[in-house]
Parts: C-alpha cells; structure tokens; sequence
C-alpha cells in the first residue's frame, strides 16, 4: 500500500509541508505542487526538513510550478521533478492520495 | 479615504506616505497581482508610494519566472516598470530574504535590504499601510 501526498502551501506560511512530512508513513511518496515547491528549493529554512524526510519518503516536485517561480534551478538534489504527465502517473500509481489543504 | 478625496478635490496635493506590504507568494494566491494592481492605481494619485517585500513576498521579485507551464500572466515583469510610474521605493527585509536562500542578485529590481529594525523604523512613519 502506497499513498501519494499532495501539498500545494507555502512552508513559510502554512504547516501543511511540516505535517504531511510528519504523518506521511514510510515509503509514501510526497508531492510539491504550488507553493509548496518552494521548500524543496536551496538555502530555503524548509529544505533541511524536506532532505531528512528523503530517507523514509520519494519527494517529487512539480516542474511547471518551479518554472514559473524562477526555481528550477535551486532544487535540491534527491528531489525529482515531473511535469503534468508524470503528475497523473503519480496519482495512477498509488494506490490512495491525501490532498494537504 | 474621504479625507484624501476632499484633498484631491481642494487641489491642495496633500501627500501621505502610504506602504503596501506584501507577504505572499506568486501565483498561488491572488493577492500578489491584485496588490500590484492597486500600487500602480495608486501612481495615479501622486502619493508618496514604497513598497515592502517580506515573508514569502520576497518570491514576487525573483529573476527568470517562466508562468507558460501554467497558463497565469507573468507579472514580473511589471515591477521593472514600476519606476516609469514614479514608484522608486522598494525594500526587502533581510531576514525575509535570507531565509529562503536569497541574495539581492536573485531579485528582477533594484531594492533597499533593510534589516527588521529599519523596517519596523518605516513602517511606523506610514500615514497608511496596506497589507497583503
């Protein structure tokens, strides 16, 4: 059983990045859409938090998103990056997914 | 508001010191655009205009955003056309920056860093602060 977590808010203004990474069980796979790319970008106070979390969890980011930030080139290393399509491969391949409002 | 009208209609130019804040990211709420908007409404009224980014308002301002992946209106650029509208103020609190790994070299305009203390300092010299 896999669950895929979808976060869409900002680390630095919402604890949704803080609460899925806390309650996301081993081997659950996490993606950053929105403003939640930001915390898997260098340097951001949140990246510490996503490269601990990288241990027990696939953290994934949405690619349109981080180009639109001007972020595609700060992200961290160990964090994969997909476009729309692997979006809907994400959500196919798991079998559960928890939206983080 | 009233006030500034009476002003305005007396020809007297009254000029107030207004601040618009901004603390929030790009493109995943409006309020980043909408506040933009009513800066550059606010060009309008000869006022005396700055500018504040801090929080993840400081993600408004950097270089090289491509928004074609996700169909929304690139509007960072229109800070760069900020100054044609007489709207030279523009500050970044320091720890604001720093915190998300940023330099000034990341950001699309010329900006005065200021340290919380200044920034504090400015803010309580406003007439009015308008917050997003």
């Amino acid at each position: 059983m896999s669950m895929l977590h979808i976060v869409n808010k900002s680390a630095t203004e919402r604890n949704s990045v803080e609460s899925c990474l806390r309650l996301a069980s081993k081997g659950s796979v996490v993606l950053l859409i929105e403003d939640a790319v930001y915390a898997a970008t260098q340097g951001s106070v949140a990246a510490a938090k996503i490269q601990a979390a990288m241990a027990d969890l696939q953290i994934y980011a949405l690619g349109p998103d981080l180009d639109a930030r001007g972020m595609s080139a700060r992200v961290l290393d160990g964090v994969k990056v997909v476009d729309y399509g692997g979006f809907v491969d994400l959500v196919a391949e798991n079998n559960t997914c928890q939206s983080w409002l | 508001m009233s006030d500034m009208m009476e002003d305005m209609e007396g020809g007297e130019g009254v000029v107030k010191k207004f601040m618009f804040v901004n603390r929030k990211a790009p493109h995943g709420t409006i309020y980043a655009l909408e506040g933009l908007e009513v800066v550059l409404i606010s060009a309008a009224f000869d006022q005396d205009v700055s500018m504040v980014f801090a929080d993840d308002g400081v993600y408004e301002l950097i270089k090289g955003m491509n928004t074609k992946g996700i169909e929304v209106k690139d509007f960072s650029r229109t800070y760069r056309a900020l100054d044609g509208y007489d709207i030279e103020k523009l500050y970044v609190e320091k720890a604001s920056m720093e915190a998300r790994g940023l330099t000034e070299d990341d950001l699309i305009v010329d900006v005065t860093v200021l340290d919380s203390a200044e920034m504090a300092n400015l803010m309580a010299e406003q007439d009015i602060v308008i917050s997003y």
